[in-house]
């Protein structure tokens, strides 16, 4: 059902002009953050305003939706954007990561790998990678402009140098096409690689923050590390309790107040297709 | 051999009032110069005047880099001024807080400008951050606490080192005694004295106290209300002061 007092996809046409405006400049320059004059849509920051309004300049009466949080198609934000564009755009969505045109995320790449005719659009809470180190604007901006990175080494070095390892697990910072370095998002660095020469193209948006930035299909992507301590992704002892997969990356769930707890899928949509595919653990 | 760093009529004002005019000086490698003068004279502004920090309203700042050429401060990319900031120059704050990076460990502090120009080791980074932590004498365990657990003294100690793992050719440092009591104001004095001297390292150093000039510098220049009123040698100008405010200056020294 599609509510017709709106707009396709809700935003009016001369805002999605503006917002195509932005991607084409991002996808221009790979890994720069463009500013663009970011809307207040009907929820919260921090709920993906910034995913939902490139989702909204870029889709299609012929596109194929599919929203995930956390890896899940079945969680609240993913629940709520999907049904958003059902209302107000009218699209087609999917569970399937391959039937998708389209696929809008917080937190998550998906397992399958994504095609050149498949859009990923992510939610963006915080795209400065160097804000913690660096609080003024106007001075990461020069930064990146003189490609000054060693202060993201520096937070490595404090990593390492504090917990014996490079512990930062998600938002793990990572070098575009050899030029800038960006935030690829709260997706745990176990996604990182699959930004890599990635036949997708990547869109990312931040609402509150109003910037746009992009990874156009087969850039490179190289996550920081030292010599000595080189970039790995997590790892797990046990297959995922539902499919038996030794590939995915796996969420801890707590099942009952004794201590119980099992390792599944985050991506709900593999998982499923491996059960009826006949996976067990 | 042409200066190190050379000043043609540099002066700034801001709006009607001015922080410093009319100042010109060379200054070749491995000297020390010591710029004193009271709170106010304009001391800090030519300071951060020839450091690039501020642009002077007039004059030129020109500086001989590594390969021998001579480049004039205004002419350079931003890009270019700012890595000979992070490489070839040192900048010690009075208040080791402003130079110090306060959020990471030492060890981060004293490597970030290794990996600023491309270090990307960390047991190399690690190795020399230690090694100019012993160096300006704080403890080698010491390389994962934070600044904030340091002393003053150790803060200050801290920030040299950290000014100094590039081997620069040059370090501005604006009263780096400044709040230190007196009894680690002379072990660092004593520290830095033998650095430069070691390093070969040319060094302009500010500060409000003859002592720290006498010690540190071999020529000094005082400035009164902008201007420079008397230069020379330390030694000449301490004891056999022309100016009638230097011959103040030089008295008003508390004799204990």
């Amino acid at each position: 059902m599609t509510a017709q007092s709106y707009n396709f996809a809700y935003l009016n046409e001369q805002t999605k002009r503006m917002i195509r405006r932005a991607i084409l400049k991002a996808v221009a320059i790979p890994g720069y953050q463009v500013p663009f004059a970011s809307r207040e849509m009907p929820m919260p920051y921090g709920w993906g305003t910034g995913g939902v309004q490139v989702t909204a300049a870029i889709l299609t009466p012929d596109d194929t939706l599919k929203v995930i949080d956390q890896g899940a198609d079945d969680t609240t934000n993913a629940v709520s954007i999907r049904k958003f564009f059902e209302k107000t755009a009218g699209v087609p969505t999917t569970e399937r990561t391959g039937e998708a045109s389209i696929i809008q995320t917080r937190h998550r790449i998906p397992e399958k790998a994504l095609r050149d005719d498949q859009i990923i659009v992510f939610q963006v809470p915080i795209p400065e990678p160097l804000r913690f180190l660096e609080p003024r604007e106007t001075e990461t901006r020069k930064m990146h402009a003189l490609e000054e990175y060693g202060v993201m080494h520096v937070k490595l070095y404090e990593d390492i140098a504090r917990y014996g390892q490079i512990a930062t697990t998600y938002a793990y910072p990572a070098k575009v096409g050899d030029r800038y370095v960006f935030d690829p998002s709260p997706i745990p660095k176990f996604d990182n690689p699959k930004l890599d020469d990635c036949p997708a193209l990547q869109l990312f948006g931040a609402g509150r923050e109003k910037r746009i930035y992009a990874v156009p299909p087969h850039t490179k992507v190289k996550s920081l590390d030292f010599e000595d301590h080189p970039f790995e992704v997590q790892r797990w002892d046990e297959p995922c309790a539902i499919c038996g997969s030794r590939e995915s990356f796996l969420d801890e769930i707590v099942t009952d107040d004794k201590g119980s707890r099992m390792f599944v899928c985050s991506d709900t949509d593999y998982c499923a297709e491996r059960q009826r595919a006949g996976a067990r653990p | 051999m042409s200066p190190l760093l050379s000043a043609q009529g540099i002066g700034k004002t801001y709006g009607t009032r001015t922080g410093c005019r009319d100042i010109s000086f060379e200054l070749h490698a491995g000297e020390v110069l010591a710029i004193v003068g009271e709170s106010g004279s304009g001391k800090t502004t030519l300071l951060r005047c020839l450091s690039g920090h501020i642009e002077p309203t007039v004059g030129r700042v020109s500086y001989r880099m590594r390969d021998g050429r001579v480049l004039c401060l205004t002419d350079m990319s931003e890009a270019e001024r700012r890595l000979l900031m992070r490489t070839d120059w040192g900048f010690v704050h009075q208040d080791a807080r402003e130079g110090l990076r306060m959020g990471v460990s030492a060890g981060a502090n004293v490597g970030e400008r290794l990996m600023a120009v491309g270090a990307r080791h960390y047991g190399n980074i690690r190795a020399a951050a230690e090694d100019w932590l012993a160096r300006v004498e704080i403890p080698g365990e010491r390389v994962d606490d934070s600044p904030w657990a340091y002393s003053g003294g150790m803060r200050q100690r801290l920030q040299i080192a950290r000014n100094l793992v590039t081997e620069p050719r040059l370090v501005f440092m604006d009263e780096p005694t400044g709040g230190l009591d007196v009894s680690v104001q002379a072990r660092l004095l004593d520290l830095i004295r033998g650095l430069v001297r070691r390093l070969n390292l040319a060094a302009i150093v500010v500060t409000h106290d003859l002592a720290v000039a006498r010690l540190l510098s071999s020529r000094m220049m005082v400035m009164q209300q902008g201007q420079v009123i008397e230069t020379g040698l330390t030694d000449q100008v301490l004891e056999d002061p022309q100016a009638p405010y230097t011959q103040l200056l030089v008295s008003s020294v508390l004799q204990v």
